[in-house]
């Protein structure tokens, strides 16, 4: 199975045959080419890395001969809408614009279930990690980074009580990174602090086996506090805690990933207190990488005002530091993410770092006698005055159980209002066993006390020979289940949409192939109660099903409030029995420039009426700009605020072959308005049926200005080659008819 | 607890020392937190470490599942849910797999259970 750029990857196809399918790699990947400095189109890029084979670069690029440098940062994208086979989807359009982490959220509940889920159950903000979703989707993205031409990291979590067999499996199955904190079980969901941390010992050794990247789980302490920055103390006590305990383990530092957040947003001055954090954490961590997440406590439902707060979170990785960028999508505030937010929010990174490349060539943080060094030694002292207290008090577990986390104090400061879990209490109490002195596993990867000399020393550095090897060893010996539901699987999700697979039927979406969902946005002229009832009532006299207002921002509280809906529109469309006009043509440099060379042409140009731009006519006249100068024809610009009088005039002064006019003020129709007006001042001086007469603008359509006399009109897009063509083409016609 | 904010009182004895050495008294006081829930990990087992051993000798998930459960329930899983399927496949002379399978159900447990000495320590 191959991608091919124009075709939609073929979801049935993948399924096939996976039960046979073997990743084609193993272990984390970083990106290459991070480090040097590198020319990228016009530029030379000192923060970028290597360049993809295909990508879709930022809009503006179009500018700047289309280029799509590439950050030095892994980019990471947070998908999983409940059905992997959309998410797979999902999954491509993030890499093309630049995602090479590909993070998959488990479904809610998961962490409470022992054993393994298997099949492709439907699920719940996220979906269930299951060894067939985990194939299908490391099968697709195998197939995805071959077309992108960059290798994809693909993600989920090794926690709850099944970490040690999700590790496994992610092992067998060529999952690159996974979440694991013993912490953040014990604290977020509630799972017994002795099962968690044994279970974690077994999860990391395994991990660090498949060379799997591991975040931990600290900045959940960011979400869950009442005021976010003042558990930063704390946060970097977790951090070095499960930093620690994985070392012990055995895993490789370059391996361990801190996730960390700037804890604050505006209006908070929140440079001001995230920079010192950011920077604290960088010295004391400085031999592991760093995982920079973007700030989900302070997101409300306006995706502008998030994004404005995860561009200041851009900034301070670019201040200090990120090795892996993670994105937060922008509507993680008023919905379960939608496709066009993940790309969004991969873009926001990618145009941030493109933006802010050699930054740090110019600038400095200066520490010395200053604010930001006092506050980072400041935060070093209260995270070692922490975890002095956590000895006082008998270590770890005594702690937890006093409640020191999660407490929303400036540690020492403490408010009485941390997370408190019972050493003998929460989900799995009392299921771990002491292992006896002729305890034995005989596999690879296994922590912990293992009497293996009771079989022979052999067997000590290698266990897996005493079963003649693990799956480690022979993947063909691991047992695949493909479904166990037969009523809650893709098969019977595909055949409910199959409307939609492979047909040239199209029906909008956000989350789910064919779920109809569309999103408008208005302005209403009343109060925000009003408004958002309003809206209601306007949605469903469109005919939405299920509308929902998603956001509301009052501008002011009588005059008005800008209100978002969303609902589903029961609109399919096939794309085959739709008249779409044919693009505009082209003709070839050469033979324009041949037809202007044989005959000469001139042309008149200026931007009419009380209109000052005058950006449009050059962009489509200048050589520089790749204007129609460059074919040899003869351009007399005459400036802005021309009249049309004046125009035409000088039309019939020179002999021009055509008259080009630019407008862009369209308030009012102004626009179409000139047209007709110079169309018909045209007539009266005699001219019409000797001058060409085109007219351009950001507003303008071909159909009105042709309605409005014009003989085209050019809209947003155009380019000079566009107009030679049709000049050329134009006055061929004239010719022939006389 | 509830508590003022004492930082100026609490931080005296830090108050010497250099930025480097404060980076490494926080990792010494990590090591010191970390090592006695390492020793914890090192000497016991769960269920999911169980299983995830029976994973890697090529059990499904639901065939690891029901051997953990079934070895939980007989005291023997001090013994390595692994261990114990090594055991009866070397008595038996079966392959792993196949020796593996007889524990999923009720069957052949009590033989086990006669291997490990009634599952003495």
């Amino acid at each position: 199975m191959e991608l091919k750029p124009n075709e939609k990857l073929d979801i049935k196809e993948l399924l096939k045959d996976l039960e046979n399918y073997r990743p084609k790699r193993r272990g984390w990947h970083w990106r290459d080419g991070v480090g040097e400095s590198r020319k990228i189109g016009k530029f030379n890029y000192y923060d970028t890395s290597e360049s993809l084979k295909q990508s879709q670069p930022l809009p503006a690029a179009k500018y700047f001969d289309s280029i799509d440098p590439q950050p030095q940062p892994v980019i990471t994208t947070e998908i999983a809408s409940g059905r992997f086979e959309d998410d797979i989807r999902r999954m491509r359009m993030a890499a093309w614009h630049g995602a090479d982490h590909i993070m998959v959220i488990r479904t809610a509940g998961q962490s409470h279930f022992e054993s393994l889920i298997e099949g492709t159950p439907q699920g719940v903000g996220g979906i269930p990690i299951s060894r067939k979703q985990v194939r299908a989707q490391r099968k697709a993205l195998d197939l995805i980074e071959e077309e992108v031409g960059r290798p994809i990291n693909y993600h989920s979590y090794v926690s709850g009580v099944a970490g040690p067999e999700i590790a496994v499996m992610f092992a067998e199955e060529g999952v690159n990174g996974a979440h694991q904190d013993p912490q953040y079980n014990v604290l977020y969901r509630n799972i017994n602090m002795i099962r968690s941390f044994v279970d974690a010992a077994e999860a990391k050794k395994v991990m660090t086996w498949a060379d799997i990247a591991q975040i931990d789980g600290a900045h959940n302490a960011n979400a869950t506090a009442r005021e976010a920055w003042k558990v930063m103390p704390e946060l970097m006590v977790q951090h070095g805690i499960n930093s620690m305990f994985s070392v012990k383990v055995g895993m490789k530092k370059g391996n361990i990933c801190l996730s960390t957040v700037p804890p604050t947003a505006p209006p908070a001055p929140c440079m001001r207190l995230d920079l010192p954090y950011a920077v604290a954490l960088r010295d004391i961590f400085k031999e592991y990488r760093m995982r920079a997440q973007m700030n989900t406590k302070y997101m409300e439902s306006s995706t502008r005002e998030a994004t404005v707060t995860h561009v200041l979170n851009l900034l301070i990785s670019q201040l200090t530091s990120a090795d892996i960028q993670s994105t937060i999508t922008p509507d993680e505030g008023r919905n379960v993410p939608w496709h066009i937010y993940n790309i969004e929010a991969v873009d926001t990174a990618k145009q941030a770092f493109n933006g802010m490349d050699g930054l740090m060539s110019m600038l400095e943080l200066k520490r010395e006698g200053t604010e930001l060094g006092d506050k980072v030694r400041e935060l070093k002292e209260r995270a070692i005055l922490f975890m002095e207290e956590m000895l006082e008090s008998g270590g770890y577990f005594e702690a937890v159980q006093a409640g020191f986390f999660v407490d929303s104090g400036y540690y020492p400061e403490r408010n009485g209002d941390g997370i408190v879990r019972k050493i003998d209490g929460g989900v799995g109490v009392g299921t771990v066993y002491e292992r006896d002195a002729d305890y034995m596993a005989p596999v690879t990867a296994h922590f912990g006390y293992n009497n293996l000399l009771q079989y022979g020393d052999e067997y000590v550095e290698n266990p897996s020979i005493l079963v003649g090897g693990t799956t480690f060893e022979d993947p063909s010996k691991i047992i695949y289940i493909d479904e166990l539901d037969e009523t809650d699987n893709v098969n019977v999700r595909l055949e409910e949409v199959k409307e939609f697979v492979g047909t040239t039927n199209i029906k909008p979406e956000m989350e789910w192939r064919g779920d109809g969902i569309i999103h408008i946005t208005m302005f209403l002229p009343t109060d925000i109660r009003t408004a958002e009832f309003a809206g209601l009532e306007m949605a469903k006299k469109m005919n939405l099903r299920d509308p929902e207002v998603i956001h509301k921002e009052v501008m002011q509280e009588a005059e008005g409030t800008r209100v978002e809906i969303k609902g589903r529109l029961d609109v399919t469309i096939d794309t085959t029995k739709l008249v779409i006009p044919p693009k505009p043509e082209e003709l070839s440099e050469d033979e324009l420039r041949a037809d202007i060379a044989s005959k000469p042409m001139k042309i008149v140009a200026a931007t009419v009426g009380e209109d000052e731009h005058s950006v449009g006519i050059r962009e489509i006249i200048d050589i520089k700009h790749g204007g129609i100068e460059k074919y040899g024809i003869q351009c007399h610009i005459l400036g802005t605020s021309v009249s049309v009088e004046k125009l035409v005039d000088a039309a019939i002064e020179i002999n021009a072959d055509a008259i080009l006019t630019s407008t862009i003020i369209s308030h009012d129709d102004i626009h179409y308005k000139n047209m007709k007006k110079l169309h018909e001042y045209a007539i009266e001086k005699g001219i019409r049926d000797d001058v060409i007469i085109i007219s351009g603008g950001t507003q303008v359509s071909n159909e009105l200005a042709v309605q409005n006399g014009m003989d085209a009109g050019f809209g947003r897009g155009t380019k000079g080659s566009h107009v030679a063509t049709f000049l050329v083409k134009k006055r061929r016609e004239m010719e022939n008819e006389n | 607890m509830r508590r003022e904010d004492d930082f100026q009182v609490r931080r005296e004895h830090l108050a010497k020392m250099t930025e480097e050495q404060l980076e490494n008294r926080f990792w010494e006081l990590a090591e010191k937190l970390v090592d006695p829930i390492i020793d914890l990990g090192y000497k016991n087992t769960s269920p999911s470490i169980e299983r995830s051993v029976l994973l890697r000798m090529g059990f499904s998930s639901v065939e690891a599942k029901a051997i953990v459960d079934n070895a939980i329930d007989r005291g023997l899983i001090g013994k390595g849910a692994g261990h114990i399927v090594y055991r009866l496949a070397k008595a038996k002379n079966l392959p792993i797999r196949e020796a593996g399978l007889l524990l999923v159900d009720n069957t052949h447990w009590d033989e086990v259970k006669a291997m490990f000495n009634g599952g003495a320590k």
